[in-house]
């Protein structure tokens, strides 16, 4: 099959209105909001078939297919390499859902947003949102898609966290989560990392205490440099080094601060490309998203004893070169659900792009995934 | 373990494995291959089984075969595993490829109440006779040559009760093979092929 016949194709994002008022589990409400989301493939008539893709940081609803015929690679979903027909996620078989969650920038409900109560976007004002709120929405829009139980929930890094949260909160409603490149609660380190970035976009200028929309700017500096330091963070060093080294852009030291490293000219592209198409808000609340994600927080820290409610069966799979969420964070995953009893498959999977691995079509990597989803769809 | 091996893992072991094994038990298959063990003993024994694998196509093959199974490096040990979490921790032809052979039997004994325990005889007639002729042994159960053999310590049933012996670990049943799967009873250690052992916990 060739490229054209292994893509969802043209798609269009659609908007589902809640008018009910939220309750989040920081205690703040929200009076109603919106979920943009795409689907791909045909729900069958048992309803059995949906698999829900989970968002990282950065990603959306837009997980696979283009919204621009003449420019299809610059308007690609960004997990297009694993939704499609005949793809591992094969929409021959499933019906997929990606959606934007609450708090975003594409188009969900977000500080971007229309803040009844000021008649002025959001900005700072908007809540501070949780895996666990993500969860409690995306099962809103479940129920007005017709879903009462989802084949699998999928996600990598935080969308992995997302997938953990599905079993945590409705186990009945996930036969499968599939958890890559995740962990069960961050890291000091993991948190020290975003904390560097949440203050990048604090202390610029722009930030204008989280109202800069109504001042015509964005806090660009700022989140330049928090993706600059976030993308570190998913890149392994052994990639860097062989990507990059210490490759001169110029052949001789000039001895300024110009781009003098092909690494420096990386950085600052991944730091542009980002800050112009995310938002500063949305990074913030995503980061803290991420921070407060512990599912064995109100267990005394004990993982185990959280995953006693869980009925699904898991994949989890992590990577070699994965510092971020290294192999170890995911054996704490599996270790919890053995104690447990479920059923679980783990694999360690060689990969050189580190923490981004899960984004990559490394063959070894699909094959796990289009061989487990192969299991569930039969 | 290598697809060559895969093959070679017979159906006999698979059965007397069966036997030991009681209904509804928790298992855990070292080194599992494609989880044709496992599959056996989900549908004749309703076990709750996890097999372990660090070879990439028989985790694939795992999967399709619906076995839980975990790329895990056996190297490493079992620490992922909780004490007792298992009845019955399987190691089927594999334990001779591993280079920590007394902490991964005192392990396999931590995680689970019985351990059982397959291997190659190297004191077998033929390769003791190999050896005589000048010859490293080369059979159906030690296929390989001496230089691309994945096998790293090479024993016999003698050695393994003496290590038994010394580590405390009490060997519970002891069978020999032959020729793809006929029970040896007469000098095992002469005419065994295949050994094949059920272990629990201290034997002082």
């Amino acid at each position: 099959m060739n490229d054209d016949a292994r893509s969802v194709g043209h798609v269009k994002p659609q908007r589902a209105r809640f008018d009910e008022t939220i309750r989040l589990r920081s205690g703040a409400q929200l009076p109603g909001f919106d979920l943009v989301y795409e689907t791909y493939g045909a729900l069958n008539a048992a309803r059995s078939n949906a698999v829900l893709v989970c968002h990282a940081l950065s990603g959306n609803h837009h997980v696979a297919g283009f919204y621009d015929p003449e420019n299809t690679r610059k308007t690609l979903g960004w997990w297009d390499n694993l939704v499609g027909p005949g793809k591992p996620l094969d929409t021959r078989r499933f019906f997929v859902v990606g959606v934007n969650n609450l708090g975003g920038c594409h188009g969900s409900t977000g500080p971007k947003s229309h803040n009844p109560a000021t008649q002025k976007p959001y900005g700072a004002d908007f809540p501070l949102v949780t895996v666990e709120d993500w969860v409690e929405t995306q099962a809103l829009l479940a129920d007005r898609l017709g879903i009462e139980t989802w084949a699998a929930v999928i996600g990598g890094s935080l969308g992995g966290m997302q997938a953990l949260q599905w079993t945590l909160a409705h186990p009945e409603r996930i036969r499968n989560a599939i958890v890559i490149a995740s962990a069960p609660k961050l890291s000091a380190q993991n948190i020290a990392f975003n904390e560097v970035a949440r203050q990048a976009i604090l202390s610029d200028p722009d930030f204008h205490s989280g109202h800069y929309y109504e001042r015509g700017v964005i806090p660009r500096r700022g989140l330049r440099l928090a993706r600059m330091v976030g993308h570190i963070t998913y890149l392994s060093d052994d990639q860097m080094a062989e990507k990059f080294g210490r490759q001169l852009r110029h052949d001789a030291h000039r001895f300024n601060y110009d781009v003098e490293f092909e690494i420096e000219s990386y950085l600052r592209h991944q730091g542009d490309k980002f800050a112009d198409s995310f938002d500063a808000n949305t990074y913030l609340i995503t980061t803290k998203a991420l921070d407060y994600f512990d599912p064995a927080f109100s267990y005394g820290g004990d993982l185990c004893a959280a995953f006693a409610r869980a009925r699904a069966d898991f994949f989890v799979a992590s990577f070699t070169t994965d510092w971020r969420f290294a192999p170890e964070r995911s054996h704490e995953i599996v270790q919890a659900l053995l104690h447990n009893g479920l059923n679980v498959s783990y694999a360690e999977i060689d990969c050189a792009a580190g923490h981004d691995s899960f984004l990559f079509d490394t063959p070894y990597y699909h094959q796990t995934l289009a061989a487990y989803l192969e299991r569930i769809a039969s | 373990m290598s697809n060559a091996l895969n093959s070679m893992r017979g159906r006999f072991d698979f059965e007397i494995i069966a036997r030991w094994i009681s209904p509804g038990s928790r298992v855990l298959d070292l080194g599992c291959g494609d989880g044709a063990l496992l599959s056996l003993l989900k549908r004749e024994k309703q076990v709750r089984g996890y097999g372990v694998e660090l070879d990439s196509s028989n985790l694939l093959a795992c999967i399709r075969n619906g076995i839980n199974i975990l790329q895990f490096d056996l190297e490493r040990g079992l620490s992922g595993f909780e004490d007792n979490a298992f009845d019955h921790v399987v190691m089927s032809l594999s334990l001779q490829t591993v280079h920590h052979t007394v902490s991964l039997l005192k392990e396999m004994l931590r995680v689970g109440r019985e351990a059982v325990v397959s291997f190659p005889n190297f004191g077998y007639k033929p390769h003791r006779e190999s050896i005589a002729n000048g010859r490293m042994p080369v059979s159906r159960h030690l296929p390989y040559q001496w230089f691309d053999s994945p096998n790293v310590r090479f024993f016999t049933l003698a050695d393994f009760d003496v290590l038994c012996a010394s580590e405390g670990i009490g060997i519970l049943e002891r069978l020999a093979f032959a020729n793809g799967g006929e029970l040896v009873t007469e000098d095992p250690n002469l005419n065994g092929e295949v050994a094949l052992y059920r272990l629990g916990r201290d034997s002082r």
